[in-house]
Protein backbone atom coordinates (compact mmCIF):
# COMPACT_ATOMS: atom_id res chain seq x y z
CA UNK A 1 0.00 0.00 0.00
CA UNK A 2 1.08 3.62 -0.75
CA UNK A 3 0.08 6.41 0.94
CA UNK A 4 0.30 10.14 0.16
CA UNK A 5 -0.17 12.81 2.67
CA UNK A 6 -1.68 15.87 1.59
CA UNK A 7 0.23 18.48 3.17
CA UNK A 8 -0.41 22.40 3.30
CA UNK A 9 2.05 25.07 4.11
CA UNK A 10 0.54 27.94 6.57
CA UNK A 11 1.83 30.36 9.17
CA UNK A 12 2.98 29.37 12.45
CA UNK A 13 0.05 29.39 14.62
CA UNK A 14 1.05 31.72 17.00
CA UNK A 15 1.49 34.39 14.20
CA UNK A 16 -0.18 37.66 14.33
CA UNK A 17 -2.11 38.07 10.39
CA UNK A 18 -1.98 41.79 9.27
CA UNK A 19 -2.23 42.07 5.34
CA UNK A 20 -1.11 43.99 2.95
CA UNK A 21 -2.16 48.01 2.36
CA UNK A 22 -4.76 47.12 0.07
CA UNK A 23 -5.75 44.33 2.26
CA UNK A 24 -6.20 41.66 -0.80
CA UNK A 25 -3.79 39.28 0.01
CA UNK A 26 -1.36 38.33 3.39
CA UNK A 27 1.23 39.93 4.52
CA UNK A 28 3.72 37.12 4.38
CA UNK A 29 7.31 39.13 5.48
CA UNK A 30 8.20 37.78 8.98
CA UNK A 31 6.16 34.59 8.97
CA UNK A 32 7.72 31.82 10.10
CA UNK A 33 5.82 28.66 7.97
CA UNK A 34 5.16 25.40 9.26
CA UNK A 35 3.57 22.29 8.12
CA UNK A 36 -0.27 22.59 8.83
CA UNK A 37 -0.98 20.85 12.12
CA UNK A 38 -3.22 18.37 11.17
CA UNK A 39 -1.01 17.14 8.23
CA UNK A 40 1.67 16.86 10.34
CA UNK A 41 -0.35 14.38 12.59
CA UNK A 42 -1.85 12.70 9.47
CA UNK A 43 1.77 12.19 8.59
CA UNK A 44 3.14 11.28 12.17
CA UNK A 45 0.26 8.21 11.79
CA UNK A 46 1.39 7.26 8.44
CA UNK A 47 4.45 6.65 9.52
CA UNK A 48 4.09 4.99 12.73
CA UNK A 49 1.55 2.48 10.46
CA UNK A 50 4.42 1.88 7.89
CA UNK A 51 7.11 0.94 10.62
CA UNK A 52 4.52 -1.46 11.78
CA UNK A 53 5.71 -5.04 9.78
CA UNK A 54 2.44 -6.19 8.98
CA UNK A 55 0.91 -3.32 7.92
CA UNK A 56 1.38 -3.37 4.16
CA UNK A 57 2.65 -0.22 4.13
CA UNK A 58 5.95 0.22 1.55
CA UNK A 59 5.99 3.94 0.73
CA UNK A 60 4.72 7.26 2.56
CA UNK A 61 5.16 10.35 0.22
CA UNK A 62 3.64 14.11 1.04
CA UNK A 63 2.70 16.34 -1.35
CA UNK A 64 2.47 20.06 -1.68
CA UNK A 65 0.63 21.91 -4.67
CA UNK A 66 2.72 25.51 -4.34
CA UNK A 67 5.69 27.87 -4.59
CA UNK A 68 9.40 26.92 -4.16
CA UNK A 69 9.34 29.10 -1.00
CA UNK A 70 7.72 25.96 0.42
CA UNK A 71 10.88 23.25 0.04
CA UNK A 72 12.49 24.34 2.88
CA UNK A 73 9.26 23.25 5.33
CA UNK A 74 8.71 19.84 2.51
CA UNK A 75 12.47 19.18 3.52
CA UNK A 76 10.82 18.96 7.25
CA UNK A 77 8.59 16.24 6.40
CA UNK A 78 10.76 14.62 4.37
CA UNK A 79 13.68 14.72 7.93
CA UNK A 80 10.99 13.21 9.92
CA UNK A 81 10.72 10.28 7.41
CA UNK A 82 8.48 10.60 4.57
CA UNK A 83 9.94 8.79 1.94
CA UNK A 84 9.40 11.22 -1.05
CA UNK A 85 7.66 14.60 -1.91
CA UNK A 86 6.14 15.82 -4.86
CA UNK A 87 5.56 19.59 -5.27
CA UNK A 88 3.48 21.11 -8.29
CA UNK A 89 4.49 24.34 -9.07
CA UNK A 90 1.35 26.45 -8.83
CA UNK A 91 -0.48 28.81 -6.74
CA UNK A 92 -3.66 27.57 -6.30
CA UNK A 93 -6.42 30.17 -5.95
CA UNK A 94 -8.83 27.61 -3.74
CA UNK A 95 -9.52 24.18 -3.18
CA UNK A 96 -10.79 23.06 -6.60
CA UNK A 97 -8.05 24.03 -8.07
CA UNK A 98 -5.84 22.26 -5.13
CA UNK A 99 -7.71 18.62 -5.31
CA UNK A 100 -7.30 18.35 -9.41
CA UNK A 101 -3.76 19.03 -9.06
CA UNK A 102 -3.90 16.31 -6.51
CA UNK A 103 -6.37 14.01 -8.28
CA UNK A 104 -3.95 13.99 -11.34
CA UNK A 105 -0.48 12.89 -8.87
CA UNK A 106 -2.32 10.66 -7.19
CA UNK A 107 -3.31 8.27 -10.68
CA UNK A 108 0.18 9.01 -12.18
CA UNK A 109 1.79 7.47 -9.14
CA UNK A 110 -0.64 4.93 -8.54
CA UNK A 111 -1.49 5.69 -4.86
CA UNK A 112 -3.33 3.80 -3.15
CA UNK A 113 -4.73 6.27 -0.19
CA UNK A 114 -4.68 9.57 0.38
CA UNK A 115 -4.50 11.42 3.82
CA UNK A 116 -5.66 14.74 3.84
CA UNK A 117 -6.10 17.08 7.21
CA UNK A 118 -9.49 18.21 8.67
CA UNK A 119 -8.73 22.08 7.64
CA UNK A 120 -5.81 24.16 6.87
CA UNK A 121 -4.75 26.94 9.54
CA UNK A 122 -4.99 29.26 6.73
CA UNK A 123 -7.96 29.23 4.67
CA UNK A 124 -9.73 26.85 6.79
CA UNK A 125 -11.50 25.58 3.68
CA UNK A 126 -11.51 21.66 4.79
CA UNK A 127 -12.63 20.52 1.45
CA UNK A 128 -9.47 18.93 -0.52
CA UNK A 129 -9.75 15.76 0.40
CA UNK A 130 -13.49 15.18 -0.15
CA UNK A 131 -13.35 17.01 -3.49
CA UNK A 132 -10.09 14.82 -4.38
CA UNK A 133 -12.79 11.83 -3.72
CA UNK A 134 -15.05 12.66 -5.98
CA UNK A 135 -12.63 13.37 -8.69
CA UNK A 136 -11.09 10.36 -8.40
CA UNK A 137 -14.65 8.59 -8.04
CA UNK A 138 -13.11 7.35 -4.54
CA UNK A 139 -14.99 6.70 -1.23
CA UNK A 140 -13.82 8.52 1.01
CA UNK A 141 -14.04 9.08 5.01
CA UNK A 142 -13.88 12.11 7.02
CA UNK A 143 -13.82 13.10 10.50
CA UNK A 144 -11.56 9.96 11.14
CA UNK A 145 -9.71 9.50 14.96
CA UNK A 146 -7.83 6.73 13.98
CA UNK A 147 -6.05 4.59 11.73
CA UNK A 148 -4.63 1.21 11.50
CA UNK A 149 -3.68 -0.43 8.33
CA UNK A 150 -2.90 -4.71 7.60
CA UNK A 151 -2.23 -5.29 3.97
CA UNK A 152 -4.87 -4.59 1.67
CA UNK A 153 -7.43 -2.89 4.32
CA UNK A 154 -7.67 -0.13 6.73
CA UNK A 155 -9.65 -0.04 9.76
CA UNK A 156 -11.03 3.70 10.70
CA UNK A 157 -12.87 5.31 13.50
CA UNK A 158 -15.30 7.80 12.30
CA UNK A 159 -16.65 10.72 14.60
CA UNK A 160 -20.17 11.03 13.15
CA UNK A 161 -22.35 14.06 14.47
CA UNK A 162 -24.09 11.39 17.14
CA UNK A 163 -21.53 8.81 16.45
CA UNK A 164 -18.74 7.06 16.35
CA UNK A 165 -17.84 4.23 13.59
CA UNK A 166 -15.55 1.90 13.30
CA UNK A 167 -15.15 0.91 9.31
CA UNK A 168 -13.09 -1.58 7.49
CA UNK A 169 -12.02 -0.06 3.82
CA UNK A 170 -10.46 -1.23 1.12
CA UNK A 171 -8.21 1.16 -0.78
CA UNK A 172 -8.24 3.07 -2.61
CA UNK A 173 -9.95 5.71 -0.83
CA UNK A 174 -9.26 9.17 0.83
CA UNK A 175 -9.56 10.10 4.65
CA UNK A 176 -9.86 13.18 6.25
CA UNK A 177 -8.80 13.14 9.48
CA UNK A 178 -9.01 14.88 12.75
CA UNK A 179 -8.11 15.08 16.14
CA UNK A 180 -6.67 11.67 17.97
CA UNK A 181 -5.23 10.45 14.88
CA UNK A 182 -1.91 10.38 16.63
CA UNK A 183 -0.86 12.58 19.28
CA UNK A 184 2.86 14.77 19.11
CA UNK A 185 4.22 15.35 16.03
CA UNK A 186 7.53 13.78 15.17
CA UNK A 187 10.58 16.51 15.87
CA UNK A 188 13.66 16.00 13.11
CA UNK A 189 16.34 13.84 14.50
CA UNK A 190 20.15 15.42 12.97
CA UNK A 191 20.67 12.69 11.47
CA UNK A 192 16.94 12.62 9.67
CA UNK A 193 17.76 15.97 8.25
CA UNK A 194 21.11 15.01 6.79
CA UNK A 195 18.96 12.01 5.07
CA UNK A 196 15.98 14.34 3.68
CA UNK A 197 18.87 15.82 1.86
CA UNK A 198 19.11 12.67 -0.63
CA UNK A 199 15.50 12.31 -0.62
CA UNK A 200 13.38 13.42 -3.85
CA UNK A 201 11.58 15.85 -3.95
CA UNK A 202 10.25 16.20 -7.24
CA UNK A 203 9.30 19.53 -8.50
CA UNK A 204 6.27 18.85 -10.93
CA UNK A 205 4.37 20.94 -13.64
CA UNK A 206 0.67 22.04 -13.22
CA UNK A 207 -2.31 20.52 -15.42
CA UNK A 208 -4.69 23.11 -16.24
CA UNK A 209 -7.16 23.74 -13.74
CA UNK A 210 -9.91 25.62 -13.23
CA UNK A 211 -11.82 26.92 -10.20
CA UNK A 212 -14.73 29.42 -9.40
CA UNK A 213 -14.23 30.96 -5.68
CA UNK A 214 -11.85 32.73 -4.71
CA UNK A 215 -10.74 35.67 -2.12
CA UNK A 216 -11.08 38.98 -2.93
CA UNK A 217 -10.39 40.83 -0.17
CA UNK A 218 -10.13 40.47 3.74
CA UNK A 219 -10.70 42.19 6.88
CA UNK A 220 -9.11 42.03 10.84
CA UNK A 221 -11.69 41.76 13.26
CA UNK A 222 -13.09 44.77 15.00
CA UNK A 223 -11.73 45.61 18.43
CA UNK A 224 -13.35 44.16 20.92
CA UNK A 225 -14.39 46.17 24.12
CA UNK A 226 -13.28 46.21 26.85
CA UNK A 227 -13.51 43.04 29.53
CA UNK A 228 -15.84 44.37 32.38
CA UNK A 229 -14.01 42.93 35.47
CA UNK A 230 -16.27 41.71 38.45
CA UNK A 231 -15.13 41.06 42.13
CA UNK A 232 -14.23 37.63 43.14
CA UNK A 233 -16.51 37.79 46.21
CA UNK A 234 -19.63 38.94 44.22
CA UNK A 235 -20.27 36.46 41.65
CA UNK A 236 -23.94 37.49 42.19
CA UNK A 237 -22.88 40.37 40.23
CA UNK A 238 -21.67 38.39 37.38
CA UNK A 239 -24.69 36.50 37.14
CA UNK A 240 -26.85 39.81 37.25
CA UNK A 241 -25.23 41.08 33.75
CA UNK A 242 -25.53 37.57 32.15
CA UNK A 243 -28.83 37.90 32.47
CA UNK A 244 -29.49 41.65 31.79
CA UNK A 245 -26.48 42.91 29.38
CA UNK A 246 -25.51 39.61 27.47
CA UNK A 247 -29.17 38.18 27.48
CA UNK A 248 -28.40 34.65 28.45
CA UNK B 1 -31.89 33.01 -6.09
CA UNK B 2 -33.58 29.61 -5.82
CA UNK B 3 -31.71 27.88 -2.54
CA UNK B 4 -31.63 24.50 -1.91
CA UNK B 5 -30.78 23.46 1.76
CA UNK B 6 -29.91 20.29 3.26
CA UNK B 7 -32.27 19.43 6.39
CA UNK B 8 -30.47 17.25 8.17
CA UNK B 9 -31.77 15.47 11.30
CA UNK B 10 -31.03 13.64 14.82
CA UNK B 11 -33.76 10.49 14.94
CA UNK B 12 -36.58 12.90 13.07
CA UNK B 13 -35.38 16.13 14.99
CA UNK B 14 -34.75 19.07 13.31
CA UNK B 15 -31.56 20.62 15.39
CA UNK B 16 -31.11 24.58 15.96
CA UNK B 17 -28.43 24.43 13.60
CA UNK B 18 -30.92 23.56 10.47
CA UNK B 19 -33.52 26.02 11.76
CA UNK B 20 -30.83 28.73 11.68
CA UNK B 21 -29.49 27.60 8.14
CA UNK B 22 -33.76 27.64 7.12
CA UNK B 23 -33.95 31.01 8.21
CA UNK B 24 -30.61 31.98 6.69
CA UNK B 25 -31.89 30.62 3.22
CA UNK B 26 -35.07 32.52 3.61
CA UNK B 27 -33.40 35.68 3.83
CA UNK B 28 -31.17 34.80 0.84
CA UNK B 29 -33.46 33.83 -1.26
CA UNK B 30 -35.84 36.70 -0.66
CA UNK B 31 -33.11 39.42 -0.99
CA UNK B 32 -32.87 37.67 -4.25
CA UNK B 33 -36.16 36.96 -5.46
CA UNK B 34 -36.27 32.93 -5.07
CA UNK B 35 -37.82 29.91 -3.13
CA UNK B 36 -35.65 27.68 -0.76
CA UNK B 37 -35.97 23.92 -1.22
CA UNK B 38 -35.46 21.73 1.37
CA UNK B 39 -33.99 17.92 1.18
CA UNK B 40 -35.28 15.66 3.98
CA UNK B 41 -34.00 12.40 4.06
CA UNK B 42 -36.13 9.56 5.96
CA UNK B 43 -39.13 10.13 8.04
CA UNK B 44 -39.35 12.82 10.47
CA UNK B 45 -43.14 13.30 11.32
CA UNK B 46 -45.64 16.07 10.67
CA UNK B 47 -45.40 18.69 12.80
CA UNK B 48 -41.48 18.77 12.85
CA UNK B 49 -41.68 18.98 9.02
CA UNK B 50 -44.26 22.23 9.76
CA UNK B 51 -41.27 23.68 10.99
CA UNK B 52 -39.74 24.28 8.75
CA UNK B 53 -42.64 25.66 6.68
CA UNK B 54 -42.31 28.68 9.94
CA UNK B 55 -39.17 29.04 9.03
CA UNK B 56 -39.23 29.64 5.37
CA UNK B 57 -39.31 26.42 3.49
CA UNK B 58 -41.51 26.59 0.89
CA UNK B 59 -41.52 22.63 -0.45
CA UNK B 60 -39.95 19.90 1.11
CA UNK B 61 -38.60 16.92 -0.44
CA UNK B 62 -39.46 13.92 0.67
CA UNK B 63 -36.60 10.74 0.12
CA UNK B 64 -35.37 7.85 1.69
CA UNK B 65 -32.27 7.13 3.15
CA UNK B 66 -29.72 7.15 0.57
CA UNK B 67 -28.64 3.94 1.95
CA UNK B 68 -28.96 1.37 5.28
CA UNK B 69 -26.85 2.11 8.68
CA UNK B 70 -23.32 3.06 6.35
CA UNK B 71 -23.17 6.26 5.66
CA UNK B 72 -21.71 6.80 2.08
CA UNK B 73 -20.29 10.31 1.21
CA UNK B 74 -20.65 9.40 -2.63
CA UNK B 75 -24.52 8.39 -2.15
CA UNK B 76 -25.46 11.36 -0.07
CA UNK B 77 -23.96 13.96 -2.73
CA UNK B 78 -25.62 12.40 -5.43
CA UNK B 79 -28.80 12.55 -3.78
CA UNK B 80 -27.89 16.49 -2.85
CA UNK B 81 -26.80 17.50 -6.53
CA UNK B 82 -29.67 15.44 -8.10
CA UNK B 83 -32.24 17.45 -5.79
CA UNK B 84 -30.46 20.79 -6.26
CA UNK B 85 -30.30 20.06 -10.34
CA UNK B 86 -34.37 19.28 -9.58
CA UNK B 87 -35.30 22.12 -7.71
CA UNK B 88 -33.24 24.13 -10.23
CA UNK B 89 -31.41 25.90 -7.33
CA UNK B 90 -28.51 27.85 -7.24
CA UNK B 91 -27.29 27.90 -3.96
CA UNK B 92 -26.75 24.50 -2.01
CA UNK B 93 -26.61 25.27 1.39
CA UNK B 94 -25.63 23.22 4.32
CA UNK B 95 -25.60 23.57 8.44
CA UNK B 96 -22.10 23.04 9.56
CA UNK B 97 -21.06 19.45 11.05
CA UNK B 98 -19.08 16.48 10.26
CA UNK B 99 -21.97 15.05 7.54
CA UNK B 100 -21.89 18.53 5.80
CA UNK B 101 -17.98 18.98 5.66
CA UNK B 102 -18.25 15.29 4.11
CA UNK B 103 -20.65 15.77 1.60
CA UNK B 104 -20.63 19.29 0.45
CA UNK B 105 -17.44 19.96 -1.14
CA UNK B 106 -18.22 16.43 -3.38
CA UNK B 107 -21.64 18.25 -4.48
CA UNK B 108 -19.83 21.39 -5.42
CA UNK B 109 -17.50 18.98 -7.38
CA UNK B 110 -20.50 17.46 -9.27
CA UNK B 111 -22.54 20.55 -9.51
CA UNK B 112 -19.56 22.34 -10.89
CA UNK B 113 -19.82 25.02 -8.86
CA UNK B 114 -17.97 27.32 -6.27
CA UNK B 115 -17.42 26.06 -3.05
CA UNK B 116 -17.06 28.21 0.75
CA UNK B 117 -17.51 27.14 4.09
CA UNK B 118 -17.97 28.95 7.24
CA UNK B 119 -19.83 31.48 5.43
CA UNK B 120 -21.16 34.56 8.00
CA UNK B 121 -23.98 36.75 7.39
CA UNK B 122 -25.72 37.99 3.51
CA UNK B 123 -23.71 37.92 0.30
CA UNK B 124 -21.80 41.40 0.47
CA UNK B 125 -23.15 41.47 -3.06
CA UNK B 126 -25.09 39.58 -5.50
CA UNK B 127 -23.45 40.35 -8.75
CA UNK B 128 -20.24 39.80 -8.28
CA UNK B 129 -21.40 37.04 -5.53
CA UNK B 130 -19.34 37.90 -2.84
CA UNK B 131 -19.82 36.15 0.73
CA UNK B 132 -17.68 36.82 4.42
CA UNK B 133 -16.24 33.73 5.88
CA UNK B 134 -13.38 33.62 9.07
CA UNK B 135 -10.25 32.86 8.03
CA UNK B 136 -6.76 31.59 10.22
CA UNK B 137 -8.87 30.07 12.67
CA UNK B 138 -11.00 33.30 13.62
CA UNK B 139 -8.05 35.66 13.16
CA UNK B 140 -9.33 37.36 10.39
CA UNK B 141 -12.39 37.51 7.37
CA UNK B 142 -12.11 36.78 4.02
CA UNK B 143 -14.58 37.68 1.13
CA UNK B 144 -14.58 34.87 -1.48
CA UNK B 145 -15.96 35.66 -4.79
CA UNK B 146 -18.17 33.10 -6.30
CA UNK B 147 -18.19 32.66 -10.53
CA UNK B 148 -19.81 29.97 -11.14
CA UNK B 149 -23.90 29.77 -11.86
CA UNK B 150 -24.45 26.95 -9.13
CA UNK B 151 -22.54 28.02 -5.65
CA UNK B 152 -22.20 25.64 -2.83
CA UNK B 153 -22.34 26.84 1.08
CA UNK B 154 -22.14 25.68 4.43
CA UNK B 155 -23.16 28.10 7.40
CA UNK B 156 -21.26 28.86 10.35
CA UNK B 157 -22.52 27.71 13.22
CA UNK B 158 -24.37 30.13 15.45
CA UNK B 159 -23.97 32.94 12.67
CA UNK B 160 -27.90 33.54 12.43
CA UNK B 161 -30.94 34.12 14.34
CA UNK B 162 -33.99 31.79 13.65
CA UNK B 163 -37.04 33.82 13.01
CA UNK B 164 -40.35 33.37 12.11
CA UNK B 165 -41.53 33.95 8.73
CA UNK B 166 -44.01 31.07 7.71
CA UNK B 167 -45.02 30.48 4.31
CA UNK B 168 -47.29 28.09 2.27
CA UNK B 169 -45.08 24.58 1.93
CA UNK B 170 -45.31 21.54 -0.04
CA UNK B 171 -44.49 17.97 0.77
CA UNK B 172 -43.33 16.35 -2.57
CA UNK B 173 -41.51 12.28 -2.23
CA UNK B 174 -38.32 13.07 -3.99
CA UNK B 175 -36.87 10.27 -5.72
CA UNK B 176 -33.95 10.54 -7.52
CA UNK B 177 -32.09 8.71 -10.60
CA UNK B 178 -29.49 7.69 -8.54
CA UNK B 179 -28.30 4.31 -8.24
CA UNK B 180 -26.48 3.63 -4.97
CA UNK B 181 -22.77 3.35 -5.51
CA UNK B 182 -20.85 -0.29 -4.35
CA UNK B 183 -20.19 -0.12 -0.86
CA UNK B 184 -16.14 -0.70 -0.75
CA UNK B 185 -16.10 -0.46 2.79
CA UNK B 186 -18.11 -2.15 6.28
CA UNK B 187 -18.96 -0.47 9.90
CA UNK B 188 -18.60 -3.03 12.12
CA UNK B 189 -19.23 -1.29 14.98
CA UNK B 190 -21.46 1.90 15.85
CA UNK B 191 -21.48 3.78 19.38
CA UNK B 192 -24.09 6.43 20.02
CA UNK B 193 -23.74 8.86 21.61
CA UNK B 194 -26.14 9.53 24.20
CA UNK B 195 -27.14 11.96 27.58
CA UNK B 196 -24.67 14.08 27.65
CA UNK B 197 -25.07 18.07 25.88
CA UNK B 198 -23.39 17.97 22.49
CA UNK B 199 -20.84 20.40 22.79
CA UNK B 200 -20.94 21.92 18.97
CA UNK B 201 -25.29 22.81 19.55
CA UNK B 202 -24.49 23.85 23.30
CA UNK B 203 -26.28 27.21 24.19
CA UNK B 204 -23.68 27.72 27.04
CA UNK B 205 -20.13 26.11 27.65
CA UNK B 206 -18.06 25.27 30.85
CA UNK B 207 -14.57 24.38 30.08
CA UNK B 208 -11.51 24.36 32.29
CA UNK B 209 -7.59 24.28 31.32
CA UNK B 210 -4.94 23.36 33.38
CA UNK B 211 -4.86 25.85 36.22
CA UNK B 212 -7.33 23.18 37.22
CA UNK B 213 -4.60 21.60 38.38
CA UNK B 214 -5.66 17.49 38.08
CA UNK B 215 -8.22 15.55 36.67
CA UNK B 216 -9.98 14.91 40.17
CA UNK B 217 -10.46 18.48 39.99
CA UNK B 218 -13.34 18.66 37.81
CA UNK B 219 -16.37 18.25 40.25
CA UNK B 220 -17.01 22.17 40.74
CA UNK B 221 -16.54 22.75 36.60
CA UNK B 222 -19.33 19.44 36.27
CA UNK B 223 -21.07 21.73 39.16
CA UNK B 224 -21.45 24.87 37.46
CA UNK B 225 -21.94 23.21 33.89
CA UNK B 226 -24.76 21.42 35.66
CA UNK B 227 -26.80 24.33 36.80
CA UNK B 228 -26.14 26.16 33.71
CA UNK B 229 -27.15 23.29 31.74
CA UNK B 230 -23.96 24.06 29.66
CA UNK B 231 -21.56 21.27 28.32
CA UNK B 232 -17.97 20.76 28.83
CA UNK B 233 -14.96 21.53 27.21
CA UNK B 234 -11.14 21.53 28.21
CA UNK B 235 -7.68 22.92 26.43
CA UNK B 236 -5.89 21.25 24.82
CA UNK B 237 -3.29 20.20 27.15
CA UNK B 238 -5.82 18.82 29.66
CA UNK B 239 -6.77 16.61 26.81
CA UNK B 240 -3.35 15.35 26.37
CA UNK B 241 -2.74 14.77 30.24
CA UNK B 242 -5.96 12.33 29.69
CA UNK B 243 -7.92 14.37 32.63
CA UNK B 244 -10.69 14.70 29.89
CA UNK B 245 -11.60 12.99 26.83
CA UNK B 246 -10.22 14.68 23.85
CA UNK B 247 -13.92 15.30 22.10
CA UNK B 248 -14.12 18.04 24.78
CA UNK B 249 -10.44 19.63 23.78
CA UNK B 250 -11.51 23.05 21.66
CA UNK B 251 -8.92 25.00 19.88
CA UNK B 252 -7.10 25.32 16.73
CA UNK B 253 -6.29 21.24 16.61
CA UNK B 254 -9.79 20.59 18.69
CA UNK B 255 -13.05 21.75 18.03
CA UNK B 256 -14.22 24.91 16.73
CA UNK B 257 -17.27 26.05 18.56
CA UNK B 258 -19.40 29.07 18.64
CA UNK B 259 -21.99 29.27 21.92
CA UNK B 260 -23.85 32.42 23.55
CA UNK B 261 -21.57 31.91 26.36
CA UNK B 262 -18.53 30.74 26.89
CA UNK B 263 -16.37 30.07 30.58
CA UNK B 264 -13.06 29.90 30.30
CA UNK B 265 -11.95 28.40 33.55
CA UNK B 266 -7.99 28.15 34.36
CA UNK B 267 -7.59 28.69 30.80
CA UNK B 268 -4.44 31.23 29.91
CA UNK B 269 -5.97 31.85 26.22
CA UNK B 270 -3.20 30.98 23.65
CA UNK B 271 -4.08 31.94 20.33
CA UNK B 272 -4.68 28.28 19.39
CA UNK B 273 -7.02 27.86 22.19
CA UNK B 274 -8.90 31.25 21.05
CA UNK B 275 -8.79 29.52 17.55
CA UNK B 276 -11.91 27.76 18.62
CA UNK B 277 -13.76 29.72 20.49
CA UNK B 278 -13.52 33.40 19.11
CA UNK B 279 -17.02 33.33 17.58
CA UNK B 280 -18.46 32.96 21.34
CA UNK B 281 -20.91 35.60 21.56
CA UNK B 282 -19.90 36.11 25.07
CA UNK B 283 -16.51 35.08 27.03
CA UNK B 284 -16.74 35.00 30.46
CA UNK B 285 -12.63 34.72 31.92
CA UNK B 286 -11.95 33.40 35.20
CA UNK B 287 -8.12 33.18 36.24
CA UNK B 288 -5.86 34.17 39.17
CA UNK B 289 -3.16 35.82 36.42
CA UNK B 290 -4.85 39.48 36.06
CA UNK B 291 -2.18 39.66 33.17
CA UNK B 292 -3.98 35.98 31.54
CA UNK B 293 -4.48 36.92 27.64
CA UNK B 294 -7.48 35.43 28.00
CA UNK B 295 -8.91 38.95 29.76
CA UNK B 296 -8.16 40.27 26.10
CA UNK B 297 -11.23 38.04 24.83
CA UNK B 298 -13.28 38.18 27.17
CA UNK B 299 -16.27 39.91 27.73
CA UNK B 300 -16.54 39.80 31.45
CA UNK B 301 -13.75 38.71 34.00
CA UNK B 302 -13.06 37.31 37.62
CA UNK B 303 -9.43 37.94 39.01
CA UNK B 304 -9.31 34.82 41.89
CA UNK B 305 -8.50 31.09 42.63
CA UNK B 306 -11.23 29.50 40.81
CA UNK B 307 -11.15 27.10 43.28
CA UNK B 308 -13.35 29.32 45.70
CA UNK B 309 -14.76 31.51 42.56
CA UNK B 310 -16.80 28.70 41.15
CA UNK B 311 -18.56 27.44 44.06
CA UNK B 312 -19.51 30.65 44.80
CA UNK B 313 -20.39 31.28 41.20
CA UNK B 314 -22.76 27.87 41.13
CA UNK B 315 -24.19 28.97 44.29
CA UNK B 316 -25.43 32.62 43.16
CA UNK B 317 -26.70 30.18 39.82
CA UNK B 318 -28.61 28.19 41.81
CA UNK B 319 -30.10 30.81 44.13
CA UNK B 320 -31.34 33.11 41.20
CA UNK B 321 -33.09 30.37 39.06
CA UNK B 322 -34.77 29.37 42.81
CA UNK B 323 -36.33 32.62 43.02
C1 LIG C 1 0.21 23.77 16.79
C2 LIG C 1 -0.44 23.99 18.11
C3 LIG C 1 -1.80 23.74 18.23
C4 LIG C 1 -2.44 23.93 19.47
N1 LIG C 1 -3.79 23.70 19.54
C5 LIG C 1 -4.44 23.95 20.70
C6 LIG C 1 -5.86 23.78 20.81
O1 LIG C 1 -6.52 23.35 19.86
N2 LIG C 1 -6.47 24.06 21.97
C7 LIG C 1 -5.77 24.50 23.06
O2 LIG C 1 -6.42 24.76 24.09
N3 LIG C 1 -4.45 24.66 23.00
C8 LIG C 1 -3.76 24.38 21.85
N4 LIG C 1 -2.40 24.51 21.81
C9 LIG C 1 -1.69 24.76 23.08
C10 LIG C 1 -1.69 26.21 23.50
O3 LIG C 1 -0.57 26.84 22.91
C11 LIG C 1 -1.57 26.32 25.03
O4 LIG C 1 -0.42 25.63 25.45
C12 LIG C 1 -2.77 25.78 25.78
O5 LIG C 1 -3.98 26.28 25.25
C13 LIG C 1 -2.68 26.16 27.24
O6 LIG C 1 -3.70 25.51 27.97
P1 LIG C 1 -4.21 26.09 29.34
O7 LIG C 1 -4.70 27.46 29.14
O8 LIG C 1 -5.15 25.09 29.90
O9 LIG C 1 -2.91 26.03 30.27
P2 LIG C 1 -1.93 27.18 30.74
O10 LIG C 1 -1.46 28.01 29.62
O11 LIG C 1 -0.94 26.51 31.61
O12 LIG C 1 -2.85 28.11 31.61
C14 LIG C 1 -3.36 27.78 32.86
C15 LIG C 1 -4.02 29.03 33.40
O13 LIG C 1 -4.66 28.72 34.63
C16 LIG C 1 -4.49 29.80 35.53
N5 LIG C 1 -4.62 29.25 36.89
C17 LIG C 1 -3.78 28.38 37.52
N6 LIG C 1 -4.26 28.08 38.75
C18 LIG C 1 -5.41 28.78 38.92
C19 LIG C 1 -6.35 28.89 39.97
N7 LIG C 1 -6.23 28.22 41.11
N8 LIG C 1 -7.41 29.70 39.79
C20 LIG C 1 -7.57 30.40 38.63
N9 LIG C 1 -6.71 30.32 37.60
C21 LIG C 1 -5.64 29.52 37.74
C22 LIG C 1 -3.12 30.35 35.22
O14 LIG C 1 -3.03 31.70 35.60
C23 LIG C 1 -3.05 30.16 33.69
O15 LIG C 1 -3.50 31.33 33.01
C24 LIG C 1 -1.73 24.34 20.60
C25 LIG C 1 -0.36 24.59 20.48
C26 LIG C 1 0.28 24.43 19.25
C27 LIG C 1 1.75 24.72 19.17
Amino acid sequence: MKILVCMSVVPDTTTQIRFKPDMNSLETSGIQWIINPWDELALTRALEIREQPDSGVTQVSVIHIGLKDADPVIQKALAVGADSAYRVNVAAAGAMEVACQLSEVVKKEHFDLVIAGHDSADYNGSAVGEMLAELLDWISFSSICSLAAAKDSITIEREMDTRTETIIAHPPCVITIQKGIAKDPRIPSLRGIMGARSKPLLQLEPIPCAGSAAFVKFENPAQRSKCRMIDPAKPEELVELLRNEANV
Amino acid sequence: MSVLIYASHDGGKFPKSVLELASYAFALANKTGGQVTALVTGNPVGPELDKLGKSGVSKILLTPEPMGPAFDNRAYAALLASAAQASGASCVLFSDGAISRAVAPRVAVRLQAGYAAGVMGLPESIEPFRIRRSVFTGKAYGFVEITSPVKVMILARNSWQIAETPVACTIENFIPGITAPEAGFEVVKVEEQTGAIRLQDAEVVVSGGRGLKSGDNWKILEDLAGSLGAAMACSRPVADEGWRPHQEHVGQTGKVIAPNLYFACGISGAIQHIGGISSSRVIVAINKDPEAPIFQFARFGIVGDLFQVLPALTQAIKKLKSE
